[in-house]
């Protein structure tokens, strides 16, 4: 993101604008933490000076398995993202480097899941886990979600920018295909793993529908699942802890992007225009 | 480019299996098997699962809870999409000119696409709380009565959509960052050279060139307003009185607490249906620059 690329400078209307408008979008960020540090007496009590605490984290905390659901959760994106890696580049390498039979169809029918995402299938699909004896576990979690069609296409049109003389270069050594897979293209598709990276730890860190469906027990559930029982209004549980509960379940995240939130915006623009 | 027609073949389908195997499992085949079950009966240890043609389709017409989520899915898709576009681009223009404190004014703007909708629902459900939430606070300033937003069937949908808008706009702002981006500056001072105004530059120049990215991004709102349920599990469960409820967590309920699988497979094919032709649709306006080559 250059400079050079602005666009002229604003007015200051327009800078109050989009300064208000920015205000506006961080507005209910700010207030979970506002009622997260304070005494719940000021959870709709907006007084300056309140009194700053940590108590509502320590009451979520022990009220929710929250250790769990992070190791749950740590567990399933983990495994999601290697399994993703591997899959996508095997794919898209034979969808960029091998003139075999059936490629264009082949890949139509990759592309098809960019429509048809695992959500919408969630009743077929817990069929079928209950089958393999997957229900609540992790793989099953992670299972529809690791043969990524948006992964092998990113990796595929990245391989596809690989200069040809490379691979060339690399036959001539006498380099296998694995070899060339290993040597040449993975390291020069490194920017693209990245990204793709990112996006997919962003989205299964917060996914929720299919984790829902497949999971029944502490053991397995990811934040998101838990944070929903523990949230619900029908638990009872008070206005302060609910977003102090809510802030520990996104707080990862949240820092990873605050930190590199230029990878970040980086990552999904890449990811984006491909 | 590996053309050696027998190598080729045995390489590129040995490094495809492994996707496909599971893509197969997880996509193709719950797809044709959704489809199969809509025609069966749903089974039970007395009754097992019979051929019954279309009846599930008949008793899908029929279904004023199917037609109610249908209506409310329409509206959802009217409200935030086009918002949710709009003010995807204003922020677009916003964060890509040279405006102070730019950093801090993107990182406000996308913060919430890194939240997840569960904790979002979460927040917002403060909001939208009778008495004690903002806005009632705010209004109440103004002398206006407390309301129930998301126990009043007329408001609580858009309530959702403004919650959906506010999730998204962020999102769909990178996709235009980065289209504009690619635009040459020579344009820019061509135009201001000419004195075009800023407005004429944007509705003549710069939209008619984003058109790409927003076919992009309106066929990913269009599937996102198909696919986004999970603030429905905090905020309404579809309620009050399906006034709230979008197909797919419908879908949802039908299976997972009715356990009607054969009527959650009907409705599941509408949805499939829906998003057929989405992607037919996409096929045909999306420019081939911009399709997978």
């Amino acid at each position: 993101m250059t400079d050079a690329a602005g666009q002229g400078r604003l007015g200051w209307i327009e800078t109050g604008g989009a300064w208000l408008l920015a205000l506006l979008w961080i507005l209910p960020l700010l207030y979970a933490f506002w009622s997260a540090f304070h005494p719940k007496e000021f959870a709709v009590n907006f007084e300056l000076l309140a009194p700053l605490t940590l108590e509502n984290f320590k009451e979520a905390w022990n009220q929710a398995p929250f250790a769990r659901y992070y190791l749950n959760t740590f567990m399933m994106v983990t495994s999601i993202l290697i399994v993703q890696f591997v899959l996508c580049t095997l794919a898209a390498y034979a969808f960029a480097c091998f003139q075999f039979a059936g490629r264009e169809i082949a890949f139509a029918l990759v592309l098809l899941q960019l429509m048809i995402m695992p959500e919408v299938l969630i009743v077929a699909n817990y069929t079928t886990m209950s089958q393999l004896g997957l229900v609540d576990t992790i793989s099953g979690i992670g299972l529809p979600y690791m043969a990524s069609a948006f992964g092998i296409f990113l990796l595929r049109q990245t391989f596809k920018t690989v200069p040809k003389e490379l691979e060339d270069a690399a036959r001539v050594e006498g380099c296998t295909p694995m070899q060339i897979l290993w040597k040449v293209y993975v390291p020069l598709a490194r920017p693209t793993y990245l990204a793709y990276g990112l996006v997919s730890v962003s989205y299964h860190w917060n996914n929720f529908l299919w984790p829902l469906v497949i999971t029944n027990s502490v053991e397995t559930r990811p934040l998101t699942v838990g944070l929903a029982i523990f949230g619900a209004p029908e638990s009872g549980v008070q206005w302060s802890i609910i977003t102090a509960g809510t802030l520990l379940a996104v707080a990862p995240l949240l820092i990873a992007f605050l930190l590199f939130q230029r990878q970040f915006v980086q990552s999904f623009m890449q990811a984006g225009i491909k | 480019m590996f053309t050696s027609s027998t190598r080729a073949n045995v390489y590129g389908w040995l490094l495809l299996s492994p996707a496909a195997i599971l893509l197969i499992a997880f996509t193709h085949y719950p797809t044709l098997a959704t489809l199969a079950k809509s025609f069966f009966s749903t089974g039970s240890v007395t009754r097992p699962s019979k051929f019954v043609g279309v009846e599930n389709y008949e008793l899908m017409l029929t279904d004023e809870v199917f037609w109610k989520v249908v209506d409310n899915n329409v509206w959802y898709a009217i409200g935030t999409i086009p918002a949710s576009i709009a003010i995807a681009i204003l922020m677009a223009l916003w964060v890509n000119s040279r405006i102070s404190g730019r950093g801090l004014v993107r990182m406000a703007y996308f913060t919430p696409t890194v939240l997840p909708m569960i904790a979002v629902a979460n927040i917002w459900l403060f909001f939208y709380t009778p008495d004690i939430g903002l806005i009632d606070q705010v209004s109440s300033i103004f002398g206006a009565p407390s309301h129930n937003w998301l126990g009043d069937p007329d408001t609580v949908l858009g309530c959702i959509i403004v919650m959906t808008i506010w999730k998204e706009a962020g999102f769909f702002m990178i996709f235009y960052l980065a289209a504009l981006q690619t635009l040459p500056p020579e344009l820019n001072e061509a135009a201001r050279i000419e004195g075009a105004s800023r407005v004429y530059y944007f509705r003549r120049v710069t939209f008619p060139l984003l058109m790409p990215t927003t076919l992009f991004v309106l066929i990913n709102a269009f599937i996102n307003s198909f696919k986004l349920v999970d603030h429905l599990f905090i905020l309404t469960k579809g309620g009050p009185d399906n006034a709230s409820s979008l197909l797919l967590y419908y879908i949802y309920e039908v299976a997972f607490s009715f356990f009607d699988d054969s009527y959650a497979a009907t409705l599941t094919v509408v949805l499939l249906g829906t998003l057929a032709i989405v992607s037919v649709g996409q096929f045909l306006l999306l420019d081939k620059r911009i399709h997978y080559r």
